[in-house]
């Protein structure tokens, strides 16, 4: 981003002065003249301007720039109600590897209130060096624009070279903003994450056109280089002897146009028992569960196996179970070490949901679905006999 | 209200095949749709209209045969479509889009909402509709299956991992849509007819005084370096015997595996 006061309409009010929350802004012979080293870029003083005299815009971050005072691997650490969650830790594990290769720090972004800190410590427990704490009331709940302010001021302050975020729907709604306002490359629901060892870039790993191919891309000439990464693809790993790193506090300051979209109200949904998208083991039903309570038989399983309820979208759609459960491109993609599909023949955009898991059991009465194209183990046969029978051995084995 | 709606013409990848021998995407004959989740954004838009009246526009940025996909959503119900098309935009990432499309909706006036699909099926990146709102300075709402307006604000329900989010936002927004927010209509025999002598307005990159930073390759801090075929997942294996025998197995095997 850049910033310039346009001389001609300045009329010297000192409105701007007065509302720059950094004291950037002095008055020079009646026209207002920003301090670059000192200004965040936050608009504040855009706002408060009356003559459109102070031009902010969006530029391609560090295109002509000297790239190499972008420095370290920056990790989102995403929480919800006050937990970081699992993806941040299995991103702060890979980060660990590039952050290696690139003889960098690894650095966790933790948003939240007050109370956030009592998390920290599990930060340094996955391998971050540094933490980068933005603490603020308006920080609690996620929202897009309080949280991209918030990190945007911290990007344009440290300047990191790489920066991670699950792709989750809070890391890609995230992500995605953060990207145009500080002018980074981002590439989504990136399954895999490398350094060119020459170039010393990321190359970022993805499935496209529904999992049929996959892409690696970079971007070279910008920094950060940003990825939204699909979680459980990479396995969260404490460090041996973890140390307690540098913990940077800072308030970021948000503005009111930042607070327009208020939460009136979170709707439980209580078919879920373990989300999805973080768990390890996932049982999903399909079509040949042949009506809706016959999901009883995926949730004994999905329990006994302390997994997951998954669907296929047309036990979705026939409202046997609730848009939560949904595995596939129009809902979850997921990626857990077993997915047992039951009755789910394997429409395209079902497999491009799932088919990065690590074991993938299919049982289905037709020996051509789709589904064991993918699949590392097979039963043909009727989900009615051989689910409840799996549900049975494995209470046997737990004894 | 006026609502312009942004669409992408996509490769159907329910089409999209492999060459078994050559491993690489068959392309020929994979017909090109309105991008499903885009329908989804156009029956919102239309829903709204015959609620609160107004005007949908639908916008696409994409080479000229993409007016074949804005005739779909004028037989649909839309009442004017824009093609931004220009040799300038190729080679666009997420970030040049974004910035295109805000560049054109600037030109196409006054708006109360911009609807978008939550993500297009062959880049699934879900990026370009949050970076619309970027670059136009205003609210975003992402993954909505449920929108209602009550004068300048918009009461959405956003589907989540586990839970849904009810929000209050004012108005102009960009909002993206899933699929579980409606059943898009099917186009009516009028529709077709009128889709058939619709005017597809074009604008181009002086049109849209974009600046050529920010456009087609130049705009696009990412690139592609290598296409592949993913790896086949290794010929699965079937266990078949008695069931009780088959579920030992293949427990067994999940055990080999360190899974149970």
């Amino acid at each position: 981003m850049s910033i310039k006061i346009i001389a001609e309409k300045c009329t010297g009010c000192t409105l701007c002065v007065k509302s720059c929350p950094f004291a950037a802004i002095k008055m020079v012979e009646r026209k207002a003249v920003i301090d670059l080293d000192t200004c965040t870029l936050c608009g504040a003083c855009v706002e408060s301007c009356k003559f459109n005299a102070i031009d902010l815009k969006k530029e391609l971050g560090g295109a002509d720039a000297d790239l190499s005072h972008f420095k370290g691997v920056w990790v989102f650490a995403e929480q919800r109600e006050g937990k970081i969650q699992s993806v941040a830790y299995e991103l702060l594990s890979e980060g660990k590897k590039l952050a290696g290769v690139l003889k960098t720090e690894l650095c966790a972004v933790l948003c939240g209130d007050q109370n956030i800190e009592e998390e920290l410590d599990h930060l340094f427990d996955y391998g971050a060096d540094k933490v980068y704490l933005l603490i603020h009331p308006e920080l609690k709940h996620y929202h897009t624009a309080p949280y991209t302010r918030a990190i945007a001021e911290a990007i344009t302050k440290y300047k990191p070279e790489i920066m991670l975020l699950g792709a989750t729907t809070m890391g890609r709604d995230l992500a995605a903003r953060l990207a145009i306002r500080v002018g980074a490359g981002l590439t989504a629901d990136c399954t895999g994450l490398d350094i060119d060892p020459i170039k010393k870039i990321l190359l970022q790993t993805r499935p496209a056109f529904g999992g049929n191919i996959m892409a690696t891309i970079q971007a070279p000439r910008h920094r950060p280089q940003m990825s939204t990464v699909r979680p459980k693809v990479f396995k969260k790993i404490k460090v041996a002897a973890p140390k307690k790193g540098e913990v940077i506090r800072f308030s970021p300051v948000i503005n009111a146009e930042d607070l327009l979209v208020k939460l009136l109200e979170i709707v439980a949904d209580e078919s879920v028992k373990v989300n999805l998208s973080e768990a390890e083991i996932i049982v999903s039903g399909g079509r040949g569960l042949q009506e809706a309570k016959n999901f009883k038989l995926i949730e004994e399983l999905a329990a006994i196996l302390g997994g997951a309820v998954g669907a296929s979208r047309a036990t979705v759609d026939a409202g046997w179970i609730s848009a939560h459960h949904q595995v596939g491109q129009t809902g979850k993609t997921v990626s857990p070490k077993l997915y047992i599909a039951c009755g789910i023949a394997g429409k395209i955009q079902h497999l491009a949901g799932m088919q990065s898991s690590d074991t993938i059991v299919a049982i289905n009465k037709d020996p051509d679905a789709p589904i064991f194209k993918v699949a590392t183990y097979g039963i043909v046969g009727d989900l009615f006999e051989y689910v409840p029978l799996l549900t049975r051995q494995i209470k046997e084995l737990r004894g | 209200m006026d609502i312009i709606v942004c669409i992408k013409q996509v490769p159907d990848t329910t089409e999209v095949r492999i060459n078994p021998e050559t491993n690489t995407l068959i392309r020929e004959g994979v017909p090109s749709i309105v991008n499903p989740f885009d329908e989804n954004a156009v029956e919102a838009a239309l829903q709204l209209k015959e609620l609160h009246g107004g005007k949908v526009t639908v916008v696409t940025m994409g080479p000229p045969q993409a007016a074949e996909a804005l005739k779909t959503t004028i037989a649909m119900g839309a009442d004017e479509v824009v093609l931004v098309s220009d040799r300038a935009f190729a080679g666009s990432d997420t970030w040049a889009t974004s910035y295109t499309l805000s560049q054109a909706i600037k030109k196409l006036g006054k708006f109360d909402l911009i609807l978008c699909g939550k993500q297009a099926i062959d880049g699934d990146t879900a990026q370009v509709g949050p970076g619309i709102a970027e670059w136009l300075n205003i609210p975003q709402v992402t993954f909505a299956s449920k929108i209602e307006v009550n004068g300048s604000t918009a009461k959405i329900e956003r589907l989540l991992e586990e839970v849904n989010e009810v929000v209050e936002c004012p108005l102009p927004a960009v909002v993206t849509v899933v699929k579980q927010i409606n059943e898009p209509r099917l186009p009516s025999l009028k529709g077709l007819m009128r889709a058939k002598k619709a005017e597809v307005k074009t604008l181009n990159a002086t049109e849209i005084e974009g600046d050529p930073k920010n456009m087609g390759l130049n705009g696009s801090p990412t690139s592609v370096v290598r296409i592949f075929t993913p790896p086949a997942k290794g010929g699965g294996e079937v266990l078949s015997g008695e069931a009780n025998e088959v579920v030992t197995k293949l427990l067994d095997k999940l055990k080999e595996r360190k899974i149970i």
